[in-house]
């Protein structure tokens, strides 16, 4: 064990010390997408290289060689000082590390700058009505047309479809061949006559998700990633980057700590709820539980780091990090308890009612970005070798 | 930056678990149990040979002078194979103990003696992390009375007592005034027992007045045993996908129904984050001293959470056979079942975890 970054790190740590400390109150303070005040910290940040670190210049990225240590200390220390990092988002989160890996040259040059500005936000249209965990099942169709290819059907869970300029979708365009090989991937403009969207309000009553309908969407020709029927292997590039990044334990720990500064100072029946010692019991297993996922956590870092084993510690983190976090948040709801029933303004109201919102969102992480089944699907057939379903389909037609 | 086993952990643990494989499988353990065998010194014989004892033995005494994550490394594959042995006693808590709080000459006495295996040790703890009924043991002018209750690795050379002041005290098994009467309990892969002590002269090592000693040792003991029983936990859940993958019903085999998978899957997600747990708790354990009790109370609880759901589980996708004497599963089960109860509980430790932080 040498849990040291070493000392080269730690003074490129001080720098992004540094750096954040003299520039925070240039950060954005809840600025809409595309304001003048996110674009001009996001640039500064690709400029100082603490987002788009590794992306090529030629790209808009700040050209840096990859870091995997150097990485984590950026976020470690975003994250420590509360300051906003650069932007996330699908479209910088998943279709810019897709397009690097199998885009053209010009689609690269094309859409990977003004994504990595936000002058171009992206929504991603895989999940259907009835493509949900059975994804590549979907059914929305491409025909190609002349130069152009029609798209029509729907899409469902679309994050942000209202606010995005343009669709990074997966559609069927070779109906007769088995269905991991029929999909393509196309990218869209969110104008184009033949999309409407509806707002799909979800339990948080948050208007995030949309239903998108396509009607004879007509999309050129050359705006697809990867070849025809490829669109299932362009779409599993990424979808590993996002299952990655939900259920981070340093932010579980950072909702722990403000649980346990709450029990402290809130009172029932004259007593701090601290001193309740059933309370404090479930605290603590809780305490236990995000230690553990944060050390695999960093297991799974140092794995990346010294290319060694550690896949079964890699595929339980999002399974773990999300039942983790909505645990937490309904254990800090019985501790307040009827305080922890406030949502909306009244003097009651704790943390802005964010223990009822990140219980119930975290109860949607836990679905959302393959359910937990499909976790235990993957850890018992990948992890332990175990065999796989049984093809119901597949049988019938035999 | 590594967080892991080093290369040397890891031969550390191949060639205790090879040795344990080929020379204590569990037909060797069942036969110690079902004998009521005090020792198994062909076992214990072996691991001295692989330099267990001396583990935690500084070189100038024959030792090795390895670390914690080197001896829970070594208590996890003992764990893995419920393997009948004085190990945590001899080899972690009576040298941690005389390091800490022995003289020179004390140092010199016992410490080769455990580096080569000639001496081994049992420890009476049980009444610094609970004392039951009227257990306690006083010391007045060098010599022992009272009684010690649930003292572990019973059948030894030599004790390591605590007494009522917090303590720490070396006593020879055939000391005049001792007398020791097994406890059976449900793990029968671990003896323990009551002593009595009457005007029973002991070897009493330093005493800070703080009980410092005694808590590192009580600490590296809870780290110890959770690293027994993440060996355990692992060996269940292996031996459940193979006998999953061997079982058929339905015209498959019962690894292929989703409600088994899950249980496997569920298993494995939470033995390998306790796995990083245990390793950060016995890195600090030399590295962090600040941080480690709070670790062991953390990994102490927690891997007895994780213990009792694998012991379950894994039983349950044993389906019939997990529930015989036949298959043996049972005696992973109660080793398990042992460390829970060790050295505090888990609500207990959790408490104490509450108060390294100040909430209570």
């Amino acid at each position: 064990m040498d849990l040291s970054y070493g000392p080269e790190y730690e003074a490129f740590r001080q720098g992004v010390r540094e750096f954040i400390e003299t520039n925070r109150d240039r950060a954005p303070r809840g600025e809409a997408m595309k304001s003048d005040r996110v674009q001009s910290w996001q640039k500064l940040l690709i400029d100082n290289g603490y987002t788009a670190r590794t992306i090529p210049r030629e790209y808009g990225g700040h050209g840096g060689e990859p870091d995997i240590i150097k990485a984590r200390i950026i976020g470690e220390e975003f994250a420590r000082s509360q300051t906003p990092g650069g932007l996330g988002g699908q479209g910088i989160s998943m279709l810019v590390p897709t397009l690097l890996e199998l885009g053209t040259e010009e689609q690269k040059k094309r859409f990977v700058p003004p994504t990595l500005a936000g002058e171009m936000i992206w929504c991603q249209g895989y999940s259907e009505p009835n493509a949900g965990s059975d994804l590549a099942s979907l059914r929305t169709s491409a025909v190609l047309d002349g130069d152009e290819w029609v798209v029509n059907g729907s899409k469902i869970w679309t994050s942000t479809a209202h606010l995005a300029d343009w669709i990074f979708c997966l559609v069927r365009t070779e109906p007769d061949a088995p269905k991991h090989q029929g999909i393509s991937f196309l990218l869209f403009k969110m104008d184009t006559p033949g999309i409407e969207i509806q707002p799909l309000v979800d339990m948080t009553m948050a208007r995030n998700f949309n239903e998108v309908f396509f009607t004879d969407v007509r999309v050129p020709k050359e705006q697809i990633v990867g070849k025809r029927g490829e669109g299932w292997f362009v779409a599993n590039a990424i979808l590993g980057h996002e299952r990655d990044s939900l259920g981070d334990p340093n932010s579980t720990l950072t909702r722990l700590n403000r649980l346990i500064e709450i029990a402290r100072q809130e009172t029932v029946g004259g007593q701090r709820l601290i001193d309740n010692p059933v309370f404090r019991d479930r605290m603590m297993k809780i305490q236990a539980r995000v230690m553990s996922l944060r050390f695999n956590d960093q297991r799974v870092l140092s794995s990346r780091i010294n290319n060694t084993d550690a896949r079964l510690a890699r595929m339980i983190s999002k399974l773990q990090g999300t039942e983790l976090r909505h645990d937490l948040e309904g254990l800090a709801i019985d501790i307040m308890g009827e305080i922890g029933l406030m949502y909306g303004r009244s003097d009651y109201l704790t943390d802005n009612g964010s223990w009822q919102q990140q219980y119930m969102y975290f109860l949607g992480l836990i679905i959302g970005g393959g359910t937990s089944q499909i976790q235990k699907n993957i850890i018992s057939e990948r992890g332990l070798g175990m065999p796989k379903e049984p093809k119901f389909d597949q049988q019938a037609k035999a | 930056m590594e967080f892991g086993l080093s290369e040397q952990q890891t031969a550390l643990q191949d060639s205790v678990n090879r040795f344990l494989d080929e020379k204590a499988p569990l037909e060797r353990v069942r036969q110690y149990s079902e004998e009521r065998q005090e020792r198994a010194d062909d076992i214990w014989d072996g691991l001295v040979e692989l330099g267990l004892p001396a583990l935690l033995v500084p070189e100038s005494q024959g030792g090795i002078e390895l670390g914690a994550l080197d001896a829970a490394v070594a208590c996890e594959c003992l764990g893995r194979h419920v393997t009948p042995s004085p190990f945590l006693s001899t080899a972690v808590l009576a040298p941690t103990a005389i390091k800490l709080a022995g003289s020179e000459e004390q140092q010199n006495r016992y410490l080769p003696e455990i580096a080569n295996g000639s001496a081994t040790f049992g420890a009476a703890l049980s009444e610094a992390t609970g004392a039951r009924r009227d257990a306690g043991v006083s010391a007045t002018r060098g010599k022992l009375n009272g009684k010690a209750l649930f003292v572990i690795d019973l059948y030894s050379d030599n004790y390591l007592v605590a007494d009522t002041d917090n303590q720490l005290h070396i006593v020879p098994s055939d000391a005049s005034g001792l007398t020791i009467n097994t406890l059976p309990q449900i793990d029968r892969t671990r003896p323990i027992g009551e002593i009595t002590f009457n005007s029973t002269p002991s070897d009493a090592l330093a005493d800070d007045g703080q009980g410092s000693a005694l808590r590192a040792v009580i600490d590296i003991g809870r780290v110890m045993i959770a690293a027994d029983t993440l060996g355990a936990s692992q060996e269940m859940l292996d031996q459940s996908v193979q006998y999953a993958m061997g079982r058929e019903q339905f015209n498959r085999v019962i690894a292929s129904f989703q409600a088994v998978k899950h249980m496997c899957a569920e298993m494995a997600a939470e033995i390998e984050p306790s796995r990083a747990l245990l390793w950060y708790a016995a890195h600090t354990i030399d590295e962090d001293p600040e941080e480690s009790h709070l670790n062991a109370c953390h990994t102490k609880a927690h891997l007895s959470e994780v213990g009792s759901f694998i012991g379950k589980t894994a039983t349950i996708v044993h389906g019939g056979m997990g529930f015989t004497d036949l298959l043996g599963l049972h005696y992973w089960f109660k080793r398990i079942g042992y460390n829970r109860q060790i050295l505090g509980g888990p609500e207990s430790v959790r408490e104490e975890a509450a108060s390294a932080q100040g909430l209570c």
